[in-house]
């Protein structure tokens, strides 16, 4: 519609370019030219270069870009330590110019791999900093979680060090695993191609399309799957509904001790069939769909493990009724906490999606996670054991063995948290007695 | 006498742009069942009640309306211009940006303090404007951060500043089943904390509602609008004007006073429940007649057997008989199957209401044995009929609220520590848990050991 409102403006800023280069903002009224309120790091310079010459160059300041060129050795010890301390000061100052450009600055969104080096290693340590410079501003971070055939060898290793960090400094982290992208990806691939009557599909409305991109699905494997991760991030816009649901209450609702702050996320759905009217039943196929082990963003299977919290957003013409209805229909067949029967968080957002009429994104802090966690613990064991690749790490000033340690012991504890939770599942409840009144 | 209302969080302000909808619109028409003369004094007391008028131009209702994220009043603003019939005051509502994040203890502590003033400023004006103040209607909801937190803050600071004025909390019971997953840390601080500044606390039960949309107004796809429009409807059936003087010519000038002095005549209970029957789709009215006798039976019936709507009434239940010792429960945790009431109000509108026998409802045995029930049960009868209905019957009960079950969950959940970090973050600590849960304990005692 070509108007700036409160929805784009929790994302971009709008600049006033007319009289050519920078003006002032403009609050309200048409579109002039949309800045995203974001600050692109790297250690090397290839992939935000592509940014800056693709089509979303314009939407990207210049002034916010922070990058080096021999890139960190998929080494967490260069990116947290090395480049950290070097470019501190900078990432502060454009961090801050960032944050004065806003009305009310509510939550970070950190974006980064943990198997590499930059990402994990000076990504964390930017999240260090935020806490420290921001720290009533909420952090969630998505993380990309290294699949098992990951060609970077210390992946472990730096997705270790990087789990430290986020247990202690992340209000919220959101895990995806290549894996799982990848295994929704095929499956949009196959559906397109199956060639099945009444099954073709709106290629608006694929999660693995960006709008007005031609590629296909094969060219450009990891575009499709980091639209996935876009869309997921695009649920939590400020757009209007019956029952508003803000990043803050994600948070609140989801975290039931600090330290617990992984969530499982999924959306469906992936696609929807052209031409084909939504009954009901399809409506409530995409909330069995967000259940399922095959929607997830990470290899887990919520519905065989404990359930702490769950939050449903649901967008488009979606009501509150066909909201209980699904939440009483799939209850029974999921274990929740003891202390947490009911523990449901909704969300009803009036604006869909583009390219569908309605749509699902469900998060889940679920026990499902710890197998994950556990895998990490042993491919990085693996190296750990044989002191494999340490130099690399060691011989950067402020890296220590200790630190390695440190990180081990903080992901066998939170590994040790989750056992203990899923130790009461299908155990007997006993309710604590109430208080007594002195008559 | 006027009601200022204080709208709060989303909850709030979406029902109270229903609320002022429905009052406006029926007020406003005769809808061919009472005459134009008749009508007159009718929507001049209800003007007075709740909007205020500049000249030739539309109603302004007599509403603050606050929230800490910016949609849901924008959106209520503009709903109320559309209407053409009357709207807001543009200035008579503050806002934020960033929510409370359903977090009680930042509704209460941290936005509570900070915007203390302007809201309170609002407020004051709006009060200034009302020839004679009755009090004050705040409505919110229990599991949300803003109605909840904020809202309880609120009202206490109207019972500071204004000691001698009524105030009457709205208050909106989640869904069982989850809406928020601290709704009942949320509901049982927003509660201990209205019970010590408020005179009564009027409660709808979201999935009453759901219920009454589902059954009774045969709505398929049940949206929020829905039945915040059938809680508004309910709402407008007690504060229309009513005749409270038998067989009185005039409307009552304090309807929060009246209601205070026939429900509440114990500081120690304050629940009220609202039960209105009957309750159909609008196009299904032309062809429904009614009686009073039977509307008068199923209202008592609803009462006995603690239904919440016309629909799936147990016939079968009793009034324990006079004398006879009360059967003790089974179960120490569970409150008696028949709630005995505090008091009754049965509000009844429409055509020959002066004849209706209403001894059913003077029956001893449904009362506690401490009150009197001639000063128990009271009864306003008003000959102009309600929002399209020819016949319509509102009863309002002080009896005890599903409040068990949630201090109950609200327990368990405390009793694991979960979430109350995100409590303790803003101020709120264990033991201002403790005292809250304390507060409901006795509540809930004095209520079953009646």
């Amino acid at each position: 519609k070509g108007i700036y409102d409160e929805a784009l403006s929790s994302f971009f800023r709008n600049i006033d370019t007319r009289s050519g280069g920078d003006g002032p903002d403009i609050y309200k009224g048409k579109i002039c030219s949309l800045k995203a309120r974001a600050l692109l790091i790297d250690m090397e310079e290839g992939v935000v270069n592509e940014i800056l010459q693709g089509p979303l160059r314009d939407v990207f300041d210049s002034k916010q870009l922070i990058t080096d060129v021999s890139g960190s050795g998929n080494n967490w010890a260069v990116g947290h330590k090395l480049y950290g301390c070097q470019y501190r000061e900078n990432i502060v100052e454009k961090l801050r110019k960032t944050a004065e450009h806003c009305d009310c600055l509510q939550c970070f969104f950190i974006i980064h791999s943990m198997g590499g080096g930059t990402g994990s290693g000076l990504g964390t340590f930017v999240l260090n900093l935020l806490e420290d410079e921001f720290p009533e501003v909420y952090r969630f971070v998505t993380s990309v979680y290294p699949s098992g055939e990951d060609d970077v060898i210390t992946s472990p290793y730096n997705s270790v060090l990087a789990m430290k960090e986020l247990n202690e400094h992340a209000d919220c982290v959101l895990p995806i695993e290549n894996e799982s992208l990848f295994d929704i990806v095929n499956k949009i691939h196959q559906m397109i191609n199956s060639g099945k009557l009444g099954s073709t599909v709106k290629q608006s409305s694929l999660v693995t399309c960006s709008a007005g991109s031609g590629k296909t699905v094969q060219e450009k494997p990891f575009d499709a799957m980091n639209n996935i991760v876009a869309n997921l991030l695009l649920n939590s816009a400020r757009f209007e509904g019956s029952l508003n649901m803000d990043l803050n209450e994600i948070s609140m609702n989801l975290v039931p001790f600090p330290r617990l702050h992984y969530l499982v996320s999924s959306l469906t759905p992936l696609y929807t069939l052209a031409d084909v009217n939504v009954p009901p039943r399809r409506l409530d196929q995409m909330f069995s769909d967000a259940f399922s082990r095959d929607h997830q963003l990470i290899q887990a299977d919520p519905k065989h493990s404990l359930y702490l919290a769950c939050a449903l957003l649901v967008r488009g013409n979606v009501q509150v009724s066909d909201l209980r209805r699904n939440i009483e229909r799939l209850k029974p067949s999921l274990h929740f906490v003891s202390w947490n029967q009911e523990g449901w968080k909704t969300g009803l957002c009036s604006v869909p999606p583009v390219g569908h009429s309605h749509s699902l994104l469900a998060l889940a802090n679920n026990t499902c996670v710890k197998p994950t966690f556990i895998e990490l613990k042993d491919r990085f064991m693996k190296l750990y054991k044989k002191k494999a690749h340490l130099h690399h790490y060691l011989h950067v000033d402020g890296m220590e063995q200790s630190c390695f340690s440190e990180a081990i012991s903080s992901l066998s504890d939170l590994i040790e948290e989750y056992n203990e939770l899923d130790a009461t599942k299908g155990g007997p409840r006993t309710d604590p007695s109430r208080l007594k009144i002195a008559v | 006498m006027s009601i200022v209302t204080v709208q709060l969080g989303q909850c709030g302000n979406q029902i109270g742009g229903e609320v002022f909808n429905g009052i406006c619109s029926d007020g406003r028409g005769t809808h061919g069942l009472c005459s134009k003369k008749e009508n007159e004094s009718y929507y001049d007391a209800c003007k007075e009640r709740f909007f205020w008028e500049e000249k030739s131009k539309v109603p302004v209702a007599r509403a603050v309306l606050v929230d800490m994220e910016p949609k849901v009043i924008s959106q209520t603003l503009s709903m109320a211009a559309r209407s053409g019939y009357w709207k807001y005051d543009d200035r008579a509502h503050f806002c934020q940006k960033q929510g409370s994040g359903n977090n009680w203890a930042n509704g209460y502590s941290v936005h509570g303090p900070k915007h203390k003033e302007v809201i309170m400023n609002l407020v004051q004006k709006e009060a200034e404007k009302c020839d004679r103040l009755s009090g004050f209607l705040t409505i919110m909801s229990l599991a949300g951060g803003t109605g909840s937190g904020l809202g309880a803050f609120v009202t206490q600071c109207l019972r500071d500043a204004f000691p001698t004025s009524f105030i009457l909390n709205h208050v909106i019971w989640p869904y069982g089943t989850g809406e928020v997953i601290v709704q009942n840390y949320n509901s049982v601080l927003t509660l201990s904390h209205l019970y010590q500044s408020s005179d009564a606390l009027l409660v709808h039960e979201n999935d009453v509602v759901h219920k009454i949309c589902a059954q009774l107004m045969n709505i398929k796809q049940i949206s929020f609008r829905d039945a915040n429009q059938v809680i508004a409807h309910q709402l407008g059936s007690v504060f229309q004007p009513t005749y409270t003087a038998e067989g009185g010519l005039h409307y009552s000038r304090n309807p929060l006073g009246d209601l205070m002095e026939t429900l509440v005549p114990h500081p120690e209970f304050k629940m009220l429940g609202l039960r209105n029957i009957p309750q159909m789709p609008e196009n299904s009215l032309a062809y429904s007649t009614f009686s009073w006798p039977g509307l008068i039976k199923h209202l008592r019936q609803m009462l006995i057997a603690n239904a919440k709507m016309e629909e799936g009434i147990d016939w079968q239940v009793r009034p324990p008989c006079l004398g006879s010792s009360v059967p003790s429960s089974h179960s120490t945790n569970k409150p008696l199957h028949f709630n005995t009431s505090i008091a009754n109000l049965v509000i009844l509108r429409g055509k020959d209401t002066q004849s209706v026998d209403l001894g059913s409802f003077r029956d001893p045995s449904l009362y506690t044995s401490w009150l009197n029930p001639q000063d128990a049960f009271n009864a306003w009868k008003t000959p102009r009929a309600f929002n399209k209905y020819e016949k319509s019957a509102s009863l309002v009960s002080n009896l005890l609220k599903p409040l068990d079950d949630v201090v109950g969950k609200a327990w368990n959940m405390f009793a694991s520590k979960a979430y109350v970090h995100q409590y303790t973050k803003f101020g709120i600590e264990e033991e201002d848990f403790l005292d809250s849960f304390a507060a409901l304990e006795q509540v809930i005692s004095s209520y079953t050991n009646l």
